[in-house]
């Protein structure tokens, strides 16, 4: 999240006294993946996609952070929040399904794995900070994205965006999706919308990693800084 | 009966010399002695059927039925001790709508046959309890399409095309064996479940009977449920028609 919803939140630790000025923000600031992340469903499957900044306040402890996350092998998270909390409800999920796929001899759905992080997003949504889109492909719905935000409420979604870069591309989404686009044509789409995030938002950044999740299993892609396509920069 | 009297066969928990646990074989009995209940499955959908043996002209008509729903999906026909029946379909019902609660979804049918065959299971083990004294078939029409699975009281589960319990097990499987049941839709095979049950029911030993029915399939928007009227009547007369032929051809070999 953006600095400024940390404020807000008041999980920022800092005492009130003049001496706080004195001491670097990170020092008091939760590890954050201040964060744009998105999925789009398409003819086949999923694309999911991701910055790599992770920051305590200003700080910018990773610049290459994955925060695309295997749950299994065919349904991923893109996490954005704490990087602690969202990491952790990951590793609950992905055991928890991991036991669910041998009792019931196929991979679970893409549905009962985003409904069992709704169910631990919404029953720690005091104690937690974790926006969350579930994404992946199963052989009874094909491609499908879930959106998980904060109060820990779950919708399923042909697109989702996410994180504090989310924000600013809104617009350019509801104005460039379609449905049933391409495979290439998606990841396209993914790869524009992160860029025109992370350019304006502070705390995302780095790299755009994208996943492409069909029924053969997961592809993986990196664009550097460098490859990312240029828009209007004034 | 050999082994009565030997002392092997008054606990569930102690093999016989030869390797048999009584007790779990005389639950199996108790499901012989009940009226026949069968399940058929083809390309849309499952039927379930079940003869219900009226023991008394008193009682009133459609008391203590022997198919239950446990979920939207899924429903349960049942051979055996009707009060250990009632004690399992509710072990079922809450499996499903645990499974709804923690998932968000309906409960995969082999799964659900699969969890109340492991409690069957438990209560073959212990000196303390009593196996249940029944078999149960469950359906369901799940994301893999339609399904039937059988399981007994030892805990054993199998999945089906067409299955039968209870007294009548070894016609009604002959019957079932005789229908082309991957090339029959339910509607039809409403009216074969029917035929099926009229023809094994045996009217020297058991005057009266109810007959029920129940199906899963698009027809009935993939929920369990009893079947129409109107389709009952017609499945009843189908049976009760293809009945009399039958007697009336014994009547001219004769």
């Amino acid at each position: 999240m953006a600095a400024s919803v940390m404020s807000s939140t008041g999980s920022v630790k800092m005492n009130t006294s003049h001496l706080s000025s004195l001491t670097p923000d990170w020092m008091n600031n939760e590890v954050l993946t201040g964060t744009s992340i998105m999925a789009v469903e398409f003819d086949g499957g999923v694309v999911v996609g991701a910055d790599s900044r992770t920051s305590m306040g200003t700080y910018v402890s990773n610049r290459v952070t994955d925060k695309l996350t295997r749950v299994t092998d065919r349904i991923y998270c893109c996490r954005s929040g704490s990087s602690a909390d969202t990491q952790a409800v990951a590793d609950i999920v992905s055991s928890h399904m991991e036991i669910l796929e041998v009792k019931l001899g196929e991979p679970p759905l893409v549905q009962v794995a985003a409904n069992t992080f709704k169910e631990i997003c919404y029953n720690y949504r005091d104690m937690l900070m974790a926006g969350i889109i579930v994404a992946g492909w199963d052989k009874s719905k094909g491609g499908q994205v879930y959106t998980i935000p904060l109060g820990g409420m779950m919708i399923r979604q042909p697109m989702a965006i996410g994180g504090s870069g989310s924000t600013y591309v809104w617009g350019y989404v509801d104005a460039t999706f379609k449905p049933n686009m391409n495979k290439e044509e998606t990841v396209n789409f993914v790869k524009n919308t992160l860029t025109l995030a992370l350019t304006r938002d502070g705390s995302s950044g780095g790299v755009v990693r994208v996943a492409i999740i069909t029924k053969d299993g997961v592809e993986r892609r990196v664009f550097l800084h460098n490859e990312l396509p240029q828009f209007y920069q004034g | 009966m050999s082994s009565i009297g030997t002392g092997y066969d008054l606990s569930a928990s102690q093999f016989s010399p030869d390797g048999r646990v009584f007790q779990v074989e005389y639950a199996q009995k108790a499901v012989e002695n009940s009226g026949t209940a069968i399940g058929l499955r083809c390309k849309d959908g499952v039927v379930l059927a079940v003869e219900k043996i009226i023991t008394s002209k008193l009682f009133e008509p459609g008391a203590n039925k022997r198919i239950f729903t446990v979920d939207t999906h899924a429903g349960i026909a049942c051979a055996g001790l009707l009060a250990d029946v009632r004690a399992i379909v509710e072990v079922a019902s809450i499996e499903s709508s645990n499974y709804r609660a923690e998932y968000g979804v309906p409960i995969p049918c082999k799964f659900l046959a699969e969890r109340v065959s492991s409690y069957l299971h438990a209560y073959t083990l212990y000196s303390a309890v009593r196996p249940y004294g029944c078999s149960i078939i469950t359906s369901a029409y799940d994301n893999d399409g339609p399904q039937l699975f059988m399981t007994d009281p030892a805990g054993m589960c199998h999945g089906y095309y067409g299955c039968a319990v209870g007294k009548a097990k070894q016609n009604a499987k002959t019957e079932i064996e005789k229908l082309k049941l991957k090339d029959l839709t339910c509607r039809e095979l409403v009216k074969e479940a029917a035929k099926i049950i009229y023809l094994v029911h045996d009217e020297v030993k058991d005057r009266h009977f109810e007959l029920e029915l129940s199906w899963v399939c698009e027809e009935s928007g993939f929920k369990h449920q009893l079947v129409p009227k109107d389709l009952y009547q017609e499945a009843e007369q189908y049976a009760k028609a293809a009945l009399e032929e039958d007697s009336s051809d014994e009547d001219e070999e004769m």
